[in-house]
C-alpha cells in the first residue's frame, strides 16, 4: 500500500480487523493459513479475508451436522424468536452493513441503504415462517381406511449454500434464511469477491441466540471449495445459485459439474438460475420448501 | 389330521395375450423402427408369455414428438375439467377390467393373485380416481394460484408393482396437464401394454400417453432425450444416481423414488400379534420386492426371543407356490437375475455369521423361488443389514433403549420408510419425529393410499408421490 | 421365574390368581391388541378360498362342531326333542351326514334332551349361572349348575359376571368360575365371555386368560343375546390367547366356542380357517372347537349337497326344527 501509516482524522492509528471464518460458533483462521485480498469495485483494498480450504469446508460440515439435532429439535416458536432477534441485531449494525455493501457492490448511499433495508426485512419475513410452514405444506390425508394419516415437512439436514456472487447481503440473506428457518443447518460460501457483509453477518449470528454450527460461513474461492461440498456425502442439499462463472462454456458448465457431483448421495439441488435473480422481488416460500422433506405418518384408529 | 386346502387357482382365461406387442405411440400400435424384440416370461413357470418390442432411440424420438404435439395442441390447452373426465374414465375402466389386470399382473410378475387382486389393481384405479379430481382444482393445491404443467414427462418404472407404479406416474402427470412417455420394466411390460388399450378405450387423445417397452438402454434414451421436461423414475438407487447425473445441467424437473432398508422397530409394549403380522406384511408382501419393505427388524432385547418364536410360528403358515392360487401368500421371484442377487446376499449373510432360518417349505421345480427367510444375530455392520436385498429376507437386530433404536434405524444412507410398534402414544410420536424416513408406519406397515404422500429422504430419492404433494412433481412451481 | 412367551413374568400360572393385584398385574401386562391390525388379519384369513375336497371336509367338520342350540323363552319339551332328532340325524335322507357335537338348552330342559339323545354320543350342554345376564347371587348360580349336571348335562355353558370384570374385580370373576368348575364335577365347563359387552379386544384377551386360569375347558364368545356376538376378529384374539396359554401351561389345550351370528356355511369355513392358521390343525376337532348355532346347520347341509351332487339345493329339502 502506498500509504503505510494511515491515520484517522484524530491522528489515531486504527485497530484493523482480521477477518476469519465462522465455523461451529467460533472464528477460526483457515487451517490452510491462507488469505486473499478483498477489494472494492474500484479495485481499492478493503481487507484480507481468510482463503478457506476444503478442510475448512469439511470442518464446517461436521459443525453443521452436530448442530442439526438441536436446531431442528427446537420448537418452531423458538427458532422464529431467535431469528427475529437476529433481525434486531442486523438493524443495530445497519451502518456497518451499508458501508460494506456500498464498498463491495459499488452502490450509491441510497441504494446501499435500500439493499440493507431489504435484507433486514427479508430476514424478518423468513423468521415468521418458522411456525407456519408446516401449516401450508403439511396435510391430513383422507385415506380409505381406519387410519390417521398426516404429512408434515421436516428439515432435510445440512445444506451447502453457494451464496450469490453479486448480491453480497440481500442475496445472501435471501438464500440463507430459508435454509435455517425450518431447522436445517448451513454451510455458506460467501460471495467470493464481496465477502465482508457475510463476515459481518457471522459476527451478528455469533452474538445472537443462533446456536453455534447452525450457520457456518466460509470465505474463499467458490470454485475451490464448492466441488468438495457438492461431493460431500454428509451434505443433504446444495444451493448452486452462486456457482462460479467458470469453465470453458461459461457458468452453467461449472454448475453442471457440481450438480453431477451432488448426485453422489442424491443431494437436493437448487440449480443456478439462468439469469441473475432480482433479489428485491417479493419472495415465495418455494426456496424454503426446497429444503424440507415431507414425512408421512400412519396410525390405526381403534379402541 | 391335517386339513389341506385344495388348489384354488384363478382362471387365466380372462386374459387374452397376443403373441407379440408393438410400441404404443400417438394412440396407435407401431413396430419399432430399429429395435429388437425380447420375451417376457412368467417367473412362476418360465413360460414365455409374449414377445415385446424393444424401443430404440428413433422410437423414443417418435414417442416424445407425439407427446409434445399432444401437449401443445390438445392436452395442455384442454380445460382441467375436461382432462378430469378422461382420467375418471381410465379409473373406471381399470375397475371394470380389474380381474383381467390382476391375472395379467400375476402372470407377468409372479406376485400372488391375492395381492394383485386386493392391492395392486384397486390401488391403481383409486390413484387415477383421486388425481382425476385434482385436474380442475390445481389452483387450490397450494402450488400457486395458476400452476402450469411442465410439458412432456419421461417416466421409467420398476417391475415390482408394474401397474401401480404406472398409476403413480401417469395419474398426477395427466391431472397436471402433462403428456407422458412411459417405459415399463423389461420383465413386466404386459399390464402397461394393457393400459395402453385402456387409454384407447377411454378415447384418450393420441399422444397423451405413450408406452415404450424396452430395457435399460431405452430408459436411458428416454430420460436423456432433449425434449422432455420432466423425468420421473422409480427403481434402484444406483440407476437413480445415474439419472441425476444425466439431467445435471438441464432444466428437467426430476423426481426419484429409490431404494430403502427400512427398520421395523418393535418395543416391548407392542401389540405383539399385530406386530408379527406387520413384520410379515413388511418383508414378505410381494416377496419382499418392495422398496419400503421392513427389511430390518429392530426388536427390543427383552422380548426378542418371544417375538421371534411367534414370528417363526407364523412363517410356518405362509403358503408359497402358484401365484394364481387364491391361497398363495408368497409368489415367485420376478427374474433369475433378482433370484441370483437374493441368493448371493443371503450367502453373504451366512458367511458373515448370521444365522439363517426358513420354515419347512417346498419350492416348485419350475420358475424362480426363494423361501421366506430370517437372519438372526445380525449386526449393523453386516451387509445384510445395510444393503437392499429386495427379496423375502429379514435381518433381525436388537436394541435396548429407544435412543439406540433410533440410532440404528437411522444409520443407513436410505430413508424411505420405517415402522414403530408400541402401545405408548407419546413414544410413537417421539419415534415418528426422530426417524429420518419419508413414511413412518406406527402399529401398521406397508399401507398405501392415493391421498398419502410417499417418498424418501437421503439416498431413497426426492419428490413425493401421492396426495397434494404428488402434484408438485408435475407442475411448474 | 418363568418368562412366558411374550407375557408378563410369573412364577407359574398358579401364582397369577393368588391375589387381586397379581391378577391385575398379569392381565394388564398381556400384550395389547390393536383393533385395526386384528381385524385386518381376520379379514385376510376370511379371503381364503376353500374348494372341492377341502370344502367337503370342512362342511362335515363344521357339522360335527355344532352345538345345536335353542335358548328361547318359548322352548318346550317337544321343541327340544325335535332338535335332538335333528342333532343325531341332521339329514334323514343322507346317512353319511355326521351328528352334531351337542345340544345346547336351558337347564330345565336338560333331562328331556338327555333322554332323547341317550346312546347317540351327542352331548348335552346346558346354559347356567343365570344365563344370559349372569345377574344372580353366587349360590343361585351354583345351584343352577348343580341342577343341570344332576339332570345329566355333561357340558355347562356359564356366563361370567361382566359387571365385575368391567369394574376391575378380576378376582371375583376368577373365583366364581372356580366355584362353578367345582360344581360341574366331571362336566365340561364352557365360559361365556359375552365379548359384545366387553367391547375391546384387550378385554377379550384378558377375559380369555382369566377364564383359562380359573379352569375353563372352553372359552366361548357370546350368549347370542347381545350384539355383536361372535366375530372373526374376536375368535382370532381368543385363539391367540388359547395358543399362548398352551405354551405357558406346558400343553394344556383349551377349547373355543364361537356362538351367535354364524348362519352360513361360508362363514363357518372362515372360522375353521382361522382356527387352522392360528392354533393349528390340532384344534380342528369338536373336542376343541365348537360353533353354537341353529340355522347354520341347514346351510351346511345345503352346501354339502351341492358339493356332492353339483346342483344347488333349496331349503325345502332340509328339515326345519
Amino acid at each position: 500500500m502506498s500509504d503505510s501509516h494511515p491515520r484517522s482524522a484524530s491522528g489515531r492509528i486504527d485497530v484493523r480487523k482480521t477477518y476469519k471464518l465462522y465455523i461451529g460458533g467460533a472464528f477460526p483462521r483457515s487451517e490452510s493459513g491462507r488469505s486473499y485480498e478483498v477489494r472494492d469495485t474500484t479495485g481499492a483494498f478493503l481487507a484480507n479475508a481468510a482463503l478457506g480450504s476444503r478442510k475448512d469446508a469439511r470442518d464446517a460440515v461436521v459443525a453443521a451436522r452436530k448442530a442439526f439435532p438441536g436446531w431442528s429439535g427446537a420448537t418452531a416458536y423458538n427458532r422464529g424468536q431467535v431469528l427475529y432477534r437476529v433481525a434486531e441485531l442486523l438493524e443495530g449494525r445497519r451502518a456497518q452493513f451499508v458501508d460494506e455493501v456500498r464498498a463491495s457492490e459499488g452502490l450509491s448511499a441510497k441504494d446501499a441503504e435500500a439493499t440493507v433495508s431489504a435484507a433486514i426485512d427479508r430476514w424478518v419475513w423468513y423468521a415468521g415462517w418458522s411456525d407456519k410452514i408446516s401449516q401450508i405444506s403439511g396435510s391430513v390425508n383422507s385415506v380409505a381406511g381406519p387410519y390417521f394419516d398426516f404429512s408434515l415437512p421436516v428439515p432435510t439436514g445440512v445444506v451447502a449454500v453457494l451464496s450469490p456472487q453479486d448480491s453480497s447481503l440481500l442475496g445472501l440473506v435471501s438464500v440463507l434464511a430459508p435454509v435455517i428457518v425450518s431447522g436445517n443447518t448451513a454451510v455458506v460460501l460467501a460471495s467470493e469477491t464481496s465477502p465482508l457483509p457475510a463476515i459481518t453477518l457471522s459476527e451478528v449470528l455469533a452474538t445472537s441466540d443462533v446456536p453455534g454450527g447452525v450457520v457456518n460461513i466460509l470465505t474463499g474461492r467458490t470454485a475451490e471449495i464448492a466441488s468438495h461440498l457438492a461431493a460431500h456425502m454428509d451434505v443433504n442439499a446444495i444451493d448452486l445459485t452462486g456457482a462460479p462463472e467458470a469453465g470453458a462454456n461459461g457458468a452453467l458448465e461449472a454448475a453442471t459439474e457440481l450438480e453431477n457431483a451432488a448426485a453422489g448421495n442424491l443431494k437436493r439441488v437448487i440449480r443456478k438460475p439462468l439469469s441473475p435473480p432480482d433479489w428485491y422481488a417479493a419472495p415465495s416460500p418455494k426456496r424454503l420448501l426446497s429444503y424440507l422433506e415431507t414425512k408421512t405418518v400412519w396410525h390405526p384408529i381403534g379402541v | 389330521m391335517t386339513w389341506d386346502y385344495a388348489p384354488a387357482p384363478e382362471s387365466r382365461d380372462i386374459v387374452s395375450l397376443r403373441s407379440s406387442y408393438g410400441l404404443f405411440i400417438n394412440g396407435e400400435w407401431t413396430d419399432p423402427l430399429d429395435g429388437d424384440a425380447f420375451k417376457t416370461v412368467n417367473p412362476a413357470t418360465e413360460e414365455v408369455l409374449a414377445e415385446v418390442s424393444s424401443a430404440g432411440e428413433r422410437d423414443v424420438d417418435r414417442a416424445v414428438a407425439a407427446a409434445r404435439a399432444a401437449y401443445t395442441k390438445v392436452w395442455g390447452p384442454m380445460p382441467g375439467a375436461e382432462r378430469a373426465k378422461y382420467i375418471y374414465r381410465i379409473a373406471r375402466i381399470m375397475a371394470e377390467r380389474s380381474r383381467e389386470l390382476a391375472v395379467l399382473e400375476t402372470l407377468d410378475n409372479g406376485k400372488p393373485i391375492r395381492e394383485s387382486r386386493d392391492v395392486d389393481v384397486p390401488l391403481s384405479s383409486a390413484h387415477f380416481f383421486y388425481y382425476a379430481g385434482w385436474a380442475d382444482k390445481l389452483g387450490y393445491a397450494g402450488h400457486g394460484p395458476d400452476p402450469r404443467p411442465l410439458g412432456v414427462a419421461a417416466q421409467v418404472i420398476p417391475w415390482n408393482f408394474p401397474l401401480l407404479m404406472l398409476a403413480w406416474k401417469i395419474a398426477p402427470a395427466l391431472a397436471g396437464g402433462n403428456t407422458v412417455v412411459l417405459k415399463p420394466a423389461e420383465t413386466t411390460p404386459l399390464t402397461a401394454l394393457l393400459f395402453a388399450e385402456i387409454c384407447q378405450q377411454a378415447d384418450l387423445p393420441p399422444g397423451v400417453v405413450n408406452i415404450l417397452t424396452g430395457a435399460g438402454a431405452t430408459g436411458a434414451a428416454l430420460v436423456g432425450h432433449g425434449d422432455v421436461d420432466k423425468v420421473a423414475f422409480t427403481g434402484s438407487t444406483e440407476v437413480g444416481k445415474a439419472i441425476a447425473r444425466t439431467v445435471a445441467g438441464t432444466r428437467k424437473k426430476v423426481t426419484l423414488e429409490l431404494g430403502g432398508k427400512a427398520a421395523n422397530v418393535v418395543f416391548d409394549d407392542a401389540p405383539l400379534d399385530q406386530a408379527v403380522e406387520g413384520i410379515v406384511n413388511g418383508i414378505f408382501f410381494n416377496q419382499g420386492h418392495v422398496c419400503c419393505a421392513g427389511s430390518r427388524l429392530l426388536v427390543q432385547e427383552s422380548i426378542a426371543d418371544a417375538l421371534l418364536e411367534r414370528l417363526k410360528r407364523r412363517l410356518g403358515t405362509l403358503r408359497l407356490g402358484d401365484p394364481l392360487d387364491k391361497n398363495t401368500d408368497i409368489g415367485a421371484i420376478n427374474s433369475p437375475e433378482q433370484l441370483a442377487r437374493i441368493r448371493a446376499l443371503a450367502e453373504v449373510g451366512d458367511a458373515e455369521g448370521a444365522e439363517r432360518w426358513s420354515p419347512a417349505c417346498e419350492l416348485p421345480a419350475q420358475g424362480y423361488w426363494f423361501p421366506p427367510t430370517i437372519f438372526t444375530g445380525v449386526s449393523q455392520s453386516h451387509r445384510i443389514a445395510r444393503e437392499e436385498i429386495f427379496g423375502p429376507v429379514l435381518s433381525v437386530l436388537t436394541f435396548r433403549t429407544p435412543q439406540e433404536a433410533v440410532e440404528k434405524a437411522n444409520n443407513t444412507p436410505y430413508g424411505l420408510s420405517a415402522g414403530v410398534w408400541t402401545e405408548k402414544g407419546s413414544r410413537i410420536l417421539w419415534m415418528a419425529d426422530q426417524l429420518r424416513a419419508g413414511v413412518v408406519w406406527a402399529n401398521t406397515f406397508n399401507r398405501f393410499d392415493p391421498s398419502s404422500p410417499f417418498g424418501g429422504f437421503k439416498e431413497s430419492g426426492y419428490g413425493r408421490e401421492g396426495g397434494r404433494h404428488g402434484l408438485e412433481a408435475y407442475l411448474d412451481v | 421365574m418363568t418368562q412366558l412367551s411374550g407375557l408378563p413374568a410369573v412364577s407359574g400360572l398358579a401364582d397369577v390368581a393368588a391375589s387381586e393385584s397379581s391378577l391385575r398385574q398379569f392381565l394388564h401386562g398381556l400384550p395389547g391388541v390393536d383393533q385395526v391390525g386384528a381385524e385386518s388379519r381376520a379379514a385376510a384369513l376370511g379371503t381364503r378360498s376353500i374348494k372341492k375336497d377341502a370344502k367337503l371336509w370342512a362342511l362335515d367338520m363344521a357339522i360335527r362342531m355344532i352345538d345345536l342350540t335353542t335358548l328361547e323363552g318359548a322352548d318346550t319339551h317337544g321343541k327340544v326333542r325335535a332338535l335332538c332328532a335333528k342333532a343325531m340325524r341332521p339329514d334323514p335322507t343322507d346317512r353319511t351326514v355326521p351328528p352334531v357335537a351337542a345340544i345346547c338348552v336351558y337347564g330345565d330342559l336338560v333331562a328331556t334332551a338327555v333322554t332323547a339323545l341317550a346312546g347317540s354320543g351327542v352331548h348335552v350342554a346346558s346354559v347356567a349361572t343365570a344365563f344370559p345376564s349372569g345377574r344372580a347371587a353366587l349360590p343361585v348360580k351354583l345351584s343352577d349348575v348343580r341342577a343341570a349336571v344332576g339332570d345329566g348335562a355333561d357340558e355347562i355353558d356359564m356366563v361370567i359376571d361382566r359387571g365385575a370384570f368391567l369394574s376391575g374385580h378380576y378376582q371375583q370373576v376368577h373365583d366364581e368360575i372356580v366355584a362353578v368348575k367345582a360344581a360341574c364335577g366331571t362336566a365340561h365347563l364352557k365360559v361365556i365371555l359375552e365379548t359384545g359387552e366387553l367391547v375391546t379386544y384387550d378385554n377379550v384377551r384378558r377375559a380369555s386368560w382369566l377364564a383359562m386360569l380359573a379352569g375353563a375347558d372352553f372359552i366361548k364368545t357370546s350368549t347370542g343375546k347381545v350384539q355383536p356376538a361372535s366375530t372373526l376378529p374376536v375368535i382370532l384374539v381368543m385363539l391367540e390367547a388359547v395358543r399362548d396359554f398352551y405354551d405357558a401351561s406346558d400343553g394344556r389345550r383349551i377349547g373355543v366356542k364361537a356362538a351367535g351370528g354364524i348362519r352360513s356355511a361360508k362363514d363357518a369355513i372362515k372360522y375353521l380357517v382361522i382356527v387352522k392358521e392360528t392354533v393349528g390343525d390340532e384344534w380342528l376337532t369338536p373336542n376343541l372347537f365348537r360353533i353354537g348355532a341353529s340355522t347354520l346347520l341347514n346351510d351346511l347341509l345345503m352346501q354339502r349337497a351341492k358339493q356332492r351332487t353339483g346342483a344347488y339345493s333349496g331349503p325345502d329339502y332340509f328339515t326345519l326344527d
